[in-house]
């Protein structure tokens, strides 16, 4: 076999082995996919008739059930990628990571495993998310086109974002802080337009709301199963994941190698 | 010993050449050499922090040393660790299994990491579980094993690429007796069959049962290096300790035994044995025939305090004084 097809095939069995981690560890699986069903929930039916008024509709809370569901798949996003931090602490804290460094294997499969395991999970989670919100009744314009680009703008930002995770597990000390790090996400899109309009917001807020990457991905994904243009808010969407992808790869490599070289027990 | 191999069949299984570590302004390890012989095994023997696991971690390329060279099985650790991770295993002092797996999956975890292919990575996971007595725990999460069995579990994944050269890092630490002489048994067989193996224990008994060579570490530095008969030679061996009830008996007994040593605090004598029952007898028989009566009677046999003792001159610097090596920066 050539260096290719070690990688392809050591990455395929780390891939395996993350995905049979998922099934053995389902309380955390559930606990991923089930918080951003409670939550919408939560904003539909407990906050939805108020806020919904503010969107000035007929039915307020079936409006802001349309408006909240980008929000909360965002929110799925930052969910699933909290399991990925807590699985790569867990993988580094604990004594298989130096028999897979003292074995012939391709370097990166232990990351990409975790990496495309996370991205499978976040996918399934997105999926059950849409289909409950369809059953509470979400309704969209979009076509077939329209979803397979919003499809692929939350698989791209989530890509970004279990690369991110992948590095906080890197740089967490204890599995831990690997569990608690990725809550940062939760905060940010609560301060976007990922639940309300960011112009409802105060000066400084909505500045900081507007130029935040999570706002242009939700008004992306919003604007496409709304069945709306999206023009420069799908630009800045792809370009600020590209971006944080690229960052977190770069910086996720940098921790996995010099954890190597320099550990010193 | 650091020059072009030959051939493959008298290239040492292991050699390392001066190797030196230090973490931060504390020397782990002082110009360190080792060889062991293709198919022999090699006991590392030392106390706690006397840089055993950090020798382990160079030769198994997962850290670099500062300085020195290393080969395995004829590569070089530092410009080739990949052909070297081709043909070591090691099983380290903290289990390295998949704690969410099954023992059978946890196998072919290391097969398919092997690149044994579908039919023979299922062969040799079967052969592993007969082998090391886990088949009937096979498809159990881990999280039911028990330390024993996690231990041989650990091994058997070292085993799985059959390795040329096995690096095993206090395997019986934490095992009860019964699977210390099991895990012993397994080592046995694997040399046997011609893997070079480089072990590390604390116990003077373990490295006499199973090693060709002993090496001894303190503080970083090989204080002593020879066979167990050569090393056990230069130990003073065992005595056998006796308690009288005054000075007059301790007296008596002593002329009778001029070879002994009398500790008049103790009223206690030293007497030079070898342990055998034969012996034992002529020296109780001695001390019946001139009727001087014993209080207490204590066999003491050589452990590593007194390897380290005669080597070095000091006793186990981990045992006599905690605070005079920083173990945990060393050793987890």
């Amino acid at each position: 076999m050539t260096t290719l097809a070690y990688t392809v095939s050591d990455s395929r069995t780390m891939l395996r082995r993350n995905l049979k981690h998922q099934l053995r560890y389902p309380s955390m699986t559930l606990m991923l996919i089930g918080i951003p069903i409670v939550l919408l929930l939560v904003f539909v039916y407990v906050f939805g008739g108020q806020l919904g008024a503010g969107l000035g509709a007929h039915e307020g809370r079936s409006a802001y059930l349309d408006y909240v569901v980008p929000g909360l798949l965002l929110i799925t996003v930052a969910s699933a990628v909290q399991g990925t931090s807590i699985m790569v602490a867990m993988d580094m804290t604990g004594g298989i990571i130096d028999r897979f460094r003292t074995m012939a294997i391709a370097r990166a499969s232990v990351l990409t495993g975790h990496v495309l395991g996370s991205l499978i999970q976040t996918l399934a989670a997105i999926a059950v998310l849409i289909g409950v919100a369809f059953g509470l009744g979400f309704r969209s314009a979009a076509g077939p086109l329209a979803w397979l680009a919003a499809i692929g703008i939350l698989a791209l930002f989530a890509f970004a974002l279990i690369w991110l995770a992948v590095a906080l597990g890197l740089a967490a000390k204890s599995v831990e802080t690997a569990s608690n790090t990725p809550m940062i996400l939760f905060l940010l899109l609560f301060v976007s337009s990922g639940f309300v309009s960011t112009a409802t917001m105060p000066t400084g807020l909505r500045q900081f709301a507007e130029y935040q990457p999570l706002t242009p991905i939700a008004d992306t994904v919003r604007g496409l199963l709304g069945g709306a243009a999206t023009g420069d808010h799908a630009v800045a969407a792809i370009a600020w994941s590209i971006g944080i992808a690229v960052l977190a790869y770069l910086w996720a490599v940098r921790l996995y190698n010099r954890r190597r070289a320099a550990e010193p027990q | 010993m650091k020059g072009v191999m030959t051939s493959q069949t008298t290239a040492p299984g292991i050699v390392a050449c001066d190797v030196r570590k230090s973490f931060g302004d504390h020397l782990a390890l002082d110009k360190v050499s080792l060889t062991a012989e293709e198919g022999t095994i090699l006991a590392l023997l030392g106390p706690n922090g006397a840089g055993k696991t950090t020798m382990v971690r160079i030769l198994s390329t997962l850290i670099p040393a500062d300085s020195g060279s290393v080969r395995i099985a004829g590569h070089d650790v530092v410009t080739d660790p990949d052909a070297v991770r081709a043909v070591i295993g090691v099983t380290g002092q903290f289990s390295a299994v998949d704690n969410l797996l099954t023992g059978a999956e946890n196998l072919r975890l290391m097969a398919d990491l092997r690149h044994l292919g579908r039919e023979a990575g299922r062969r040799r996971v079967t052969e592993l579980l007969e082998q090391f007595d886990l088949s009937d725990a096979a498809d159990r999460l881990l999280s039911v094993y028990s330390g024993g069995m996690r231990r041989r579990l650990d091994l058997a994944m070292t085993l799985v690429g059959q390795p040329q050269v096995i690096f095993l890092d206090e395997p019986t630490t934490g095992l009860d007796p019964r699977s210390r002489l099991t895990m012993w048994q397994i080592i046995r067989e694997l040399a046997s069959a011609g893997v070079t193996i480089l072990l590390t224990t604390q116990y003077l008994d373990e490295a006499d049962q199973l090693a060709d060579r002993i090496a001894v570490l303190d503080q970083g530095r090989i204080v002593a290096e020879g066979t167990p008969a050569e090393l056990k030679s230069r130990v003073p061996g065992g005595h056998v300790r006796l308690q009288f009830a005054d000075p007059g008996l301790l007296h008596s007994a002593s002329e009778l035994l001029p070879a002994a040593a009398p500790d008049q605090d103790q009223l206690a004598l030293q007497v030079p044995a070898d342990g055998t029952v034969d012996s034992l007898r002529d020296l109780l028989n001695e001390l019946h025939e001139a009727r001087i009566s014993v209080e207490q009677f204590t066999i003491h046999t050589p452990d590593l305090d007194d390897v380290f003792f005669a080597v070095t001159g000091s006793h186990v610097t981990g045992q006599a004084d905690e605070d005079s090596t920083p173990q945990g920066a060393r050793q987890r």
